[in-house]
């Protein structure tokens, strides 16, 4: 029983360092990217992963905490995108349009229809 | 043990001082509103992590609450960027 | 959207469902907490039942709840192999992204299959869901690689949308 705690507890350490490293990058991400759309890309994606593996490595760590740890996975898991694809949508109708290098754009053609 | 949690919390401490650049430079708004999105989850990871460091249960509820509040935020935030409410 | 109508079936499913939250949140077995979820949920439910009911919900057989778990490492996957590419991207000193907005049609008629694909969608390597309308999907993209509408359905979708097929069908 102790052997496994000292186990778990290492594996938990491991998932705290690689979130905590994942959360820095998508900060650093969102200061870096030249426009809003990829900075909600390096944002939603490395923030959902890093924070996820904090809170699992928590979990890990303290065993008895693991069934609402969970739920804050899967809450942060479903709220993150949700809330990003909100925003890109938002900013989108408001007439905030993307960096380029060669234009690709679908979605301008949806949004003269709809006026 | 423990250095390796103070890593961690150094690290998370950086990220979210970048992520608040980025809060105070954004040209517009929504630029701010993405910054705050990702304080916010910043700061969930912190509070788990600050709670197994003091051994405090009632972190991770405080957590569960930020995580909730911050999204229903954001969503009113991105409402009022598309229509102006 | 569905038809704005009440009925008991869909009026008890939202009753669980707002129950089953709840209780994820609180995680306790007293007799109070459990006595005012329920009130609050038969409450919430009744308020809320008509904007709520957008989806049919599906019966679960045991084969269901292998895609399930199929469909979870499939994301899984997915997730990882997308934080690796955007740390790839963000130290590259160079920032090598070349982003546009690309478009593909769905097969999925189900409204609750389409926002789970929209969300996987989001978390995979370089792309973002913006805008769903109707079947149709708007992407943005941090490195297009292609213009081809068949191979950007397969390089974007495919893997998620073959197991929720098997899930929820095509119909409704």
């Amino acid at each position: 029983m102790d052997t496994l705690n000292y186990i778990l507890e290492y594996i938990g350490l491991f998932f705290v360092l690689l979130g905590s490293i994942f959360l820095f990058l998508g900060a650093l991400g969102i200061y870096r990217m030249p426009d809003l759309y990829n900075r909600l890309q390096a944002g939603t994606k490395a923030s959902t992963l890093g924070a996820m593996s904090v809170v699992l490595g928590v979990g890990l760590m303290q065993p008895n905490w693991l069934i609402k740890l969970i739920v804050i996975i899967l809450f942060i898991g479903i709220s993150n995108p949700l809330s990003s694809h909100a925003l890109a949508r938002a900013s989108y109708r408001r007439g905030i349009r993307p960096f380029f290098k060669k234009k690709m754009d679908d979605y301008e053609s949806q949004i003269r229809d709809e006026r | 043990m423990n250095i390796v949690i103070y890593i961690a919390i150094v690290l998370i401490s950086i990220g979210s001082f970048l992520a608040f650049m980025r809060f105070i430079k954004g040209p517009t708004a929504a630029d701010r509103a993405i910054a705050l999105d990702t304080l916010s989850v910043i700061g969930i990871a912190g509070l788990v992590l600050l709670g197994y460091l003091f051994q405090r249960y009632i972190y991770i509820d405080l957590a569960l609450v930020y995580a909730v509040l911050g999204f229903i935020g954001i969503i009113v935030i991105a409402r009022y960027i598309e229509k102006a409410l | 959207m569905s038809a704005k109508t009440f009925s008991y079936s869909q009026y008890f499913y939202t009753v669980f469902i707002i129950f089953i939250i709840w209780y994820a949140f609180t995680t306790s077995l007293q007799p109070a907490e459990i006595v005012t979820g329920i009130v609050l949920s038969l409450l919430v439910a009744y308020i809320t039942v008509v904007n709520f009911s957008c989806c049919n919900p599906i019966l679960i057989t045991p084969a269901h709840i292998i895609y399930f778990i199929q469909y979870f490492f499939v994301f899984l996957v997915a997730l990882v192999k997308a934080n690796f590419d955007v740390a790839k991207r963000v130290i590259n000193p160079k920032l090598p992204i070349n982003p546009g907005i690309v478009s593909f049609e769905t097969k999925l008629k189900n409204n609750f299959a389409k926002m789970v694909l929209a969300n996987s969608i989001t978390l995979t390597p370089g792309t973002l869901t913006i805008d769903v309308v109707g079947d149709k999907f708007y992407i943005h993209w941090i490195d297009v690689t292609t213009e081809n509408k068949n191979e950007i359905y397969k390089e974007i979708a495919e893997p998620f949308e073959k197991v929720l097929l098997k899930i929820y069908g095509s119909e409704k």
